[in-house]
């Protein structure tokens, strides 16, 4: 299954589309089946100042919980409330409704250093080591 | 590719396999931890019916005219109460009263029983029980783990399938923790009305080729495979503990919430027997308490994260998550007394946060009545 090459990737397995300077991010296909069902996300309200690279929240599996990084730095404007409520979603729809958190670019050349589809294909495919548990 | 050489392999991992099962260590074995995902699985078991590969479990078998009479020393019920045809809950306990496992006793025939052990204890448990075995005493004790399966078919819907496959007559002869032998398929099998997920069901012991071929009809049936995970999250809103999680050698009966497996009356003796009087006369100094949280999604309570009263640490969850059915977080641990009665506002310190949770009455979930 190919992913979407609209959209960039991180080495930790978020995705970030960006339209108009802000960034949709969630976690990849890879990252939720990895994962197994998604109970509980704890993600930064909106008005946060977020860091590439650095965590922004927590991913809750039934048997496990992941921290959740950002992939691009800047402030979220919008939280994915129907995830919030329903987490199932990043389970059954992670490239479309699963979607997360919305963040207003601070810096758009930091997506040069992100992964394109097929780049991230190639890492997941690699069997990367620190692909989450 | 994973490896795991040293583990154990079930019989029917290539049907697991088949049906897309990820496979995880547990308790020394090769085991499906979910197939279509734990979420699923544990819905279909409420609401249609479920199958589980339990043949990890330990499967002992205690023959011969001192049966009754060593496995009565040796466990915490008063096994002359069993009719053939009946199995019971019981505990393993030492000489301090601590629980070494937590069993589940059929009896077959007059001088014939089954006892089915957690995985994690079957060894020890067999050395324990051959340590045990009284000099002279005419009695076989046999492990035939490896020589059987278990499955285990759970759910509102298993009696349907029960009668439909092989004969109503089998579910209509069995009430609850009854059971008998059939013919399964050419083999001599057990089957028992019991289970560990809260629900009406049916445990399969039976030679592996028995095994094989009623797997594939259920399979053919719609029948969700269910695995590890959902077992779990079943056994929890049914409050049932785990061992290693929610008992164990430092835990006693009572403390557990589980005094109702201890006989005392019939004055014999077993192992752990005055400890357990001296723990029964002195009463509880915690209690495995049964803790709902506020409803809908919440941070998960986790084994090990400290339960809260006032903002002072008074226990630790010893098994808590998202219960499906319920739509909240629930979890057990263990409280003092005074803490457990069920109103009581407590909380969990889920890694570095409070969240609310109120001791509810055990179980969280008893089929037929959900909330």
């Amino acid at each position: 299954m190919a992913r979407p090459d609209d959209r960039k990737y991180s080495r930790e397995h978020e995705w970030v589309l960006v339209e108009d300077g802000v960034g949709t991010v969630g976690i990849t296909d890879f990252a939720q089946e990895e994962l197994g069902d998604i109970v509980y996300l704890d993600l930064p309200p909106a008005g946060t100042q977020v860091k590439q690279y650095e965590k922004m929240g927590e991913i809750e599996s039934v048997k496990s919980v992941s921290d959740l990084y950002s992939p691009v730095s800047g402030e979220v404007v919008e939280v994915n409330q129907a995830v919030v409520e329903s987490p199932e979603l990043v389970n059954q729809d992670a490239f479309g409704r699963g979607w997360m958190v919305r963040v207003r670019l601070s810096d758009p050349a930091e997506l040069d250093g992100l992964l394109s589809a097929q780049e991230y294909d190639e890492l997941v495919s690699q069997g990367e080591p620190g692909a989450p548990r | 590719m994973e490896t795991h050489g040293s583990l154990r392999h079930l019989p029917l991992e290539e049907e697991h396999r088949r049906q897309g099962a990820r496979m995880q260590p547990f308790a020394g074995w090769l085991m499906p931890f979910q197939y279509q995902g734990i979420l699923e699985e544990h819905r279909a078991v409420r609401t249609r019916s479920g199958v589980f590969d339990v043949s990890h479990m330990g499967r002992f078998f205690i023959t011969g005219p001192d049966a009754a009479a060593f496995l009565r020393s040796v466990l915490t019920y008063n096994v002359a109460r069993l009719e053939t045809g009946g199995a019971h809950y019981a505990l393993l306990c030492n000489e301090a009263g601590g629980i070494l496992d937590d069993v589940f006793l059929y009896r077959q025939g007059e001088q014939r029983y089954m006892l089915v052990v957690n995985a994690a204890r079957a060894a020890q448990d067999l050395r324990w029980l051959q340590d045990h075995l009284p000099p002279g005493a005419d009695v076989r004790l046999e492990d035939r783990t490896d020589r059987t399966v278990m499955l285990a078919l759970q759910g509102p819907g298993a009696a349907h399938h029960v009668s439909a496959l092989l004969s109503p007559a089998i579910p209509a002869r069995l009430p609850a923790r009854a059971l008998t032998e059939i013919e399964l398929y050419g083999y001599k099998a057990v089957v028992a009305r019991t289970g560990y997920t809260g629900e009406d069901g049916f445990e399969f012991v039976c030679a592996p080729q028995a095994g094989h071929a009623f797997w594939d009809r259920l399979m053919q049936l719609g029948v969700q495979p269910c695995g590890l995970g959902a077992r779990d999250s079943l056994r929890l809103e049914a409050a049932l503990p785990l061992y290693g999680n929610d008992i164990d050698e430092t835990v006693n009966p009572y403390e557990a919430g589980l005094g109702w497996t201890v006989d005392l009356e019939d004055g014999a003796p077993f192992v752990g027997r005055e400890a357990l009087a001296r723990a029964k006369a002195e009463g509880p100094r915690r209690r495995l308490a049964c803790l709902r949280g506020p409803g809908g999604r919440a941070a998960v309570p986790r084994h090990g994260y400290p339960i809260l009263h006032n903002g002072r640490p008074v226990g630790t969850v010893t098994s808590g998550g998202y219960s499906p059915t319920l739509d909240t977080v629930i979890a057990m641990g263990y409280v003092p007394p005074e803490l457990a009665a069920p109103g009581t506002e407590l909380a969990v310190d889920v890694r570095g946060r409070p969240l609310a949770m109120t001791v509810v009455k055990r179980p969280f979930y008893r089929a037929g009545r959900p909330g």
